[in-house]
This record gives C-alpha cells, sequence and structure tokens, in this order.
C-alpha cells in the first residue's frame, strides 16, 4: 500500500538553512546536506530545498549544496525556488534532485509547466500552489512569497496546472504558514477532490495531529513541514507513529546498515 | 578478479545521475557515466536509469548510437539493471507514446490500473514472488521508493519465471524481474534508503560473480 510520505522543507538563503514566519526574521539553523542526511537518518520520506535567495548569481551554490545533499542523503529530493526555464531546471536535476517546484514562474508563464514535463516527464514537476483565504471556501493564488495577489482561483488553478502537466502539486496556506495553527484542510480538501495527482500539503503544521488531519480530512498524500523538525520541537518517528495510530500508512524507516 | 566491478551508467540526458553514481560508489562499485557506445567498452554491468516517457528516452539513445551497443548486451546475456523507465524499455512497447522499445522481454508497457492517484509517487511494498539473490537481507513486503504512471507488464509462457515482485497501487503491477543476468525494478533503489543500498549492494555481488 501507498504510504503517507512525511517531508521536511529546508528553506534554504545563502548555502544555509533557515525559517522565518515565512520570509521574514530568518534564523540561521545549519548546513542543508547535514541536516538533510539526520532527517533521512530519523525516517523522513523525501527533502524538499526552497531557494529563498535564488539570485541569479548565487545558483552554484544551490546546485553545490543539491549535489553534496543528493551524496549523503538517499531519499529523493525536490528543489524549488527561482527556477524559469528547462536550462535551469535541467541544472537543477543535473545536479541531484529528482523534482523541481515551480511556482512564480508557472503562473506567470503556464507553458512553462508543459515545457518542463515533455522534457522531464511529469513526475519530475511540482507545482507549488500559494494561497490566500479570500472567504468562505475561496482561495486566491498568491506569488513572490504572498506578498503579490493574482486573482487567480487556486482550485481552478490547481487542476490547471494538471492538465499543462504537474505530476504533484505543493499546497500552502499562507494565512496558515509558520503560525502553528494546523493546515487548511479545507483548502486541501478542495483541491485533492478536484485532481488526480497526489497533493502534499504545506504551512501550519504545529503537531502530529495536524499531520492526520491533512490526510484524513484534507485527502493529502504527502505532508510537509520545516519549523517543527529543525526546532526539533517533534521527532519525524513521533509524527510517523501518531499517522499509525490513526490508522495511515506510513513507512517506518529500516535500520541504516553501518 | 577486480574486486570493484565497473559500471556503466547509460546517461541520455534524463535527469540525475548524482544518485545512482553515489549509491554504486557507496556499495563497492566504480561507475562510469556512459554517454556513447566506447564508453560501454570493458565494463561489468550496464545500468539505465532514467525516468520520463519512453519515446524520448528512445530517440536520445539512438541520437547517442547506443540502442544497438544495448541491444547487443542484452542479447549476450551480460550483467544488466534496469531502473525504472531503464526497466520499461525491456519490453517491445509503451502505450505512453507508442513508442516500439527494445524488446528483449515479451509484453508491454501500460498505465497502472485503477490507481487511485497518478503518477504514483511514494514509498510502496514490494512483495516478492520468488526467492532471489536481489533482495538477499530485504525483508519481503518492504517499501521502495516509486515515482511512475506506467509499469512493463510481462507476458507470454515465461512471464511467472521473470516477475520477481509485485507491488499494488490500484491493482498489483510488476515490479522487478529478473532472467539470467537480466535484471530490472519499476522503483528507484538509488532513492530507497538502507533497504535500496542493500538492493545495489546485491546487484553488485551478482555483477562480482558473473
Amino acid at each position: 500500500m501507498l504510504r503517507r510520505r512525511v517531508i521536511p522543507c529546508l528553506d534554504v538563503a545563502d548555502g544555509r538553512v533557515v525559517k522565518g514566519t515565512r520570509f521574514v526574521d530568518l534564523v540561521d539553523e545549519g548546513d542543508p546536506p547535514e541536516l538533510a542526511e539526520r532527517y533521512a537518518r530519523e525516517g523522513a520520506d523525501e527533502l524538499v530545498f526552497l531557494d529563498i535567495t535564488a539570485a541569479p548569481e548565487r545558483r552554484r551554490t544551490l546546485l553545490d549544496i543539491v549535489e553534496r545533499t543528493a551524496r549523503r542523503a538517499f531519499i529523493p529530493l525536490t528543489v524549488g525556488g527561482g527556477v524559469r526555464t528547462v536550462t535551469e531546471m535541467r541544472h537543477v536535476l543535473r545536479a541531484g534532485a529528482d523534482k523541481v517546484s515551480l511556482n512564480t514562474a508557472a503562473v506567470a508563464d503556464p507553458d512553462l509547466i508543459a515545457r518542463c514535463a515533455d522534457r522531464f516527464g511529469r513526475q519530475a514537476v511540482v507545482v507549488a500552489i500559494d494561497a490566500l483565504a479570500t472567504g468562505a471556501g475561496t482561495w486566491e493564488v498568491v506569488v513572490k512569497g504572498g506578498r503579490e495577489r493574482t486573482g487567480l482561483d487556486a482550485v481552478a488553478w490547481a487542476r490547471r496546472a494538471v492538465e499543462l502537466g504537474a505530476g504533484e502539486l505543493l499546497v500552502t496556506s499562507i494565512d496558515r504558514d509558520g503560525t502553528g495553527s494546523g493546515f487548511d484542510t479545507d483548502l486541501l480538501r478542495a483541491i485533492s477532490s478536484s485532481v488526480v495527482v497526489p497533493v502534499i500539503a504545506s504551512g501550519g503544521a504545529a503537531g502530529p495531529d495536524d499531520f492526520v488531519a491533512a490526510v484524513r480530512d484534507g485527502g493529502a498524500d504527502a505532508v510537509l513541514a520545516a519549523s517543527i523538525f529543525h526546532r526539533q520541537i517533534h521527532a519525524i518517528a513521533d509524527v510517523k507513529a501518531a499517522m499509525a495510530a490513526a490508522g495511515l500508512p506510513v513507512r517506518l524507516a529500516p535500520q541504516a546498515v553501518a | 578478479m577486480n574486486p570493484r566491478p565497473l559500471i556503466a551508467v547509460v546517461d541520455y540526458g534524463a535527469g540525475n545521475l548524482v544518485s545512482i553514481d553515489q549509491a554504486l560508489t557507496t556499495v563497492g562499485a566504480d561507475v562510469r557515466v556512459a554517454k556513447d557506445a566506447e564508453a560501454l567498452r570493458g565494463v561489468d554491468a550496464v545500468i539505465v536509469p532514467g525516468v520520463g516517457a519512453a519515446a524520448p528516452a528512445m530517440a536520445r539513445l539512438d541520437r547517442r548510437g547506443l540502442t544497438g551497443p544495448i541491444r547487443a548486451w542484452l542479447h549476450a546475456g551480460r550483467p544488466f539493471l534496469g531502473i525504472c523507465l531503464g526497466l520499461q524499455l525491456l519490453f517491445e512497447g509503451s502505450d505512453e507514446d507508442g513508442a516500439t522499445t527494445l524488446g528483449i522481454l515479451p509484453g508491454r508497457t501500460r498505465r497502472l490500473e485503477d490507481a487511485p492517484t497518478l503518477p504514483h509517487i511514494g514509498w510502496n511494498q514490494v512483495e516478492q514472488t520468488r526467492t532471489h539473490q536481489l533482495f538477499d537481507e530485504i525483508d519481503d513486503g518492504a517499501d521502495f521508493y516509486f515515482v511512475h504512471s506506467y509499469a512493463g507488464a510481462p507476458t507470454g509462457d515465461g512471464a511467472d519465471r521473470v516477475e520477481l515482485a509485485r507491488t499494488t497501487h490500484g491493482r498489483p503491477f510488476t515490479s522487478a524481474i529478473q532472467r539470467g543476468s537480466l535484471f530490472g525494478v519499476q522503483f528507484h533503489p538509488e532513492r530507497s534508503g538502507p533497504d535500496g543500498l542493500r538492493l545495489l549492494h546485491n546487484f553488485v555481488e551478482l555483477v562480482r560473480a558473473a
């Protein structure tokens, strides 16, 4: 049976892991490959790097980090932040990433999703959707880290992204992100019931029960969180134990061979 | 005997090769990334990795002059491991885009049936349908990482003997095959943690003994 995934997200700026309430009050929390290896050992099912500097002149730093991580952690790696072309996606995959997540660039140029999926397969293309609640049961897509509204309905955009070639959707509630108030399960349900591809829940995790709710109530296939893992508020094993206790299929990590 | 077998990992521009390179190196092999036929000379085994669709992959193998040499390698029964798309290419053709593939194994690559989500992405259980050294010290039902929408379906009289493992997403599909020194896995051992490394270690041991 397909397992529900637990995915730590590492926000990376200038080659270091940072996390604040999104994009402000950044706190240095470590070396990305080192943290990645620790998470893999502790049972992370995948890893996501979100490059929040993404200044073009610093891309080399990110690619180095991706390669060092791929050589230490034998679990899948998704990289998001700043990929705007098929060529940039190619560089990130060649460095050792398995998937690339597209966000602002896909909203500005939806056909980018199709071009990337044609070249690398849809399984390599994650479309990240940052959604802002605008009323009862409606959400608007926002970009640039939540600073800019787009006028796009989040559920309609999710469907369109999948038609264009997205193999997965990473859905973040901007209202909940960094607040520790739980995932927006209504948003997750609205999207997961509209598309066939896996949905990754993001934004708002505070404790193991939130992960259970994202899957059970939100229909998410995978759950992503950052600060609760970095700050060791909860261990991945605790989250998985809670999911297993709720009857959800999870992978219990085998012990590494020395 | 060479204590570290030399394994060619075929590069046809399909993306991440860092993980498979590192994983093979970790379990005791030397790796040569092979972009042309010349690079296959003198190696002990060939691995074709890859994700995505069959037609562009076959076109890129053709363009690099690799299709003929890989076919010859397979017909000679030399050690080979196909990963994900690399397994699918061993069959006669793919329903994904109608591509004609290598035709080494009877059967076609078909879309997963009744799958609750597509692509099938994530960790899923690999149920061993017969005992083989490839799965030495790996529990029956161990989790491996999958990312695909299609899978090769062996057909014909020898189908049962070719299949090595099955996995269920919607309906069961063949997730590992073996015939002589030819191996294929639909999952990604290079992204499947300690059990994945164990499987690659077992493959390297089989190459060493070949």
